[in-house]
């Protein structure tokens, strides 16, 4: 308190109101949060006549959010970076991640589970495979040659935290992991958005799509946001199956795909 | 009371956590595999073992609920926390893997909910 009350001198107002809102961050952050989704209603609602949801435009708002602020304190964590802001990477960690996630599953009828989750299955090992294919070959096209560097992208496409897990693992360097990770994160991206828009013609609008869905993309930022933006009810289907892929992809990366790799490219 | 719902909530996730840490030790991964999925299909278990025996009230319920209607902006949250810039640096060999692994995963979606048959319940719950 007095830290803030003794924040004088140039600036001397606004520093008073950022150490509150620093020494506040999780309430910072919910309030931060409920203006960009109130803004984001508004501009999807009036700007955009209703054609794009409220929740993908907050979504973006956040990104640009996530943008401005790596570019202010050119640190890696986003707007959480700047230090009245720290609290988003509260909200938006791992840990209330989860727990949200956790608790959209509440009110899933259990049959729909059951009835979701065998497709569900062949869509997560299918997913990993076309990850980890369509990675390695476009890393290949590009014209990487080095086993180690095309499995370490080929992860990155699977999701942020593959990518530099397996090239942790495989002793990649640290601008091959930075690439993988990029891919990691821009797929998060394009599913977060694009999600919503194709939705209707890959038929996503039922619990069993929704699980095949998740195992397919497999990056859980991307297939939650995608889905919430999609309908809030497909969430836990597409969330179940989806948290099961990067644990599989951290095991197989190293392992049996790097050595595919390695035999294919001798 | 709120908090009931709310503990129900984190019990579930943390023993979802370790089971899903055995399991990677199990196969020799760090971090964790699975384990969200498992608190999921646990809270569905629990939740519905209290509403047969009808200790699951409002109150409760709500205690749960709140989280998952929180989730979007915990979205949002984590959308502002990505590394943008880095995705930016990362340049067109990262755009491009992504893109394309996007693009064909999304095409095996309707491919593959197709492969066990039509889904019964399609249209006939909204």
């Amino acid at each position: 308190m007095n830290a803030a009350v003794n924040g004088a001198g140039s600036g001397g107002a606004w520093q008073a109101v950022a150490d509150v809102l620093a020494a506040n961050g999780l309430v910072t952050a919910l309030v931060v949060v409920g203006l960009v989704s109130w803004l984001a209603d508004l501009v999807a609602r009036t700007l955009l006549g209703g054609r794009v949801q409220g929740s993908v435009v907050a979504i973006l708002a956040g990104l640009a959010l996530a943008w401005w602020g790596g570019s202010v304190s050119g640190g890696a964590r986003g707007a959480a970076d700047i230090p009245w802001l720290a609290g988003l990477g509260l909200l938006g960690g791992a840990m209330l991640r989860d727990l949200a996630v956790v608790a959209t599953a509440f009110g899933v009828r259990p049959g729909e589970l059951t009835g979701a989750g065998p497709a569900g299955v062949v869509g997560l090992a299918a997913g990993l495979v076309v990850a980890f294919a369509v990675g390695c070959a476009t890393a290949f096209a590009c014209g990487y040659r080095d086993p180690v560097a095309v499995t370490t992208i080929g992860a990155g496409a699977a999701t942020y935290i593959v990518g530099p897990v397996t090239g942790t693992a495989l002793g990649a360097t640290a601008d091959v992991i930075a690439v993988s990770f990029a891919a990691g994160v821009i797929k998060a991206i394009l599913v977060m958005v694009l999600t919503p828009l194709v939705a209707r013609t890959i038929g996503l609008d039922n619990p069993r799509a929704a699980a095949v869905y998740g195992g397919l993309m497999g990056t859980n930022s991307g297939v939650v946001g995608g889905l919430a933006a999609t309908d809030p009810a497909l969430v836990p289907y597409g969330a179940l199956t989806a948290t099961f892929y990067t644990g599989l992809g951290c095991l197989l990366g190293p392992s049996l795909v790097h050595g595919i790799v390695r035999a294919l490219l001798g | 009371m709120l908090i009931y719902g709310t503990a129900i909530l984190g019990a579930c996730l943390l023993a979802g956590r370790l089971v899903g840490a055995w399991l990677a030790r199990l196969v020799g991964v760090d971090g964790d595999v699975g384990g969200v999925g498992i608190a999921m299909l646990l809270l569905v278990a629990v939740t519905g073992l209290l509403r047969r025996f009808g200790r699951l009230d409002g109150q409760t319920s709500a205690g749960i609920g709140y989280w998952g209607g929180i989730y979007i902006p915990i979205v949002v949250a984590l959308a502002a926390t990505l590394d943008v810039r880095a995705a930016l640096r990362g340049g067109w060999v990262a755009f491009a893997a992504a893109a394309a692994v996007v693009a064909v995963s999304f095409a095996l979606v309707p491919v593959i909910v197709q492969i066990g048959g039509a889904d019964p319940r399609r249209g006939g719950t909204a």
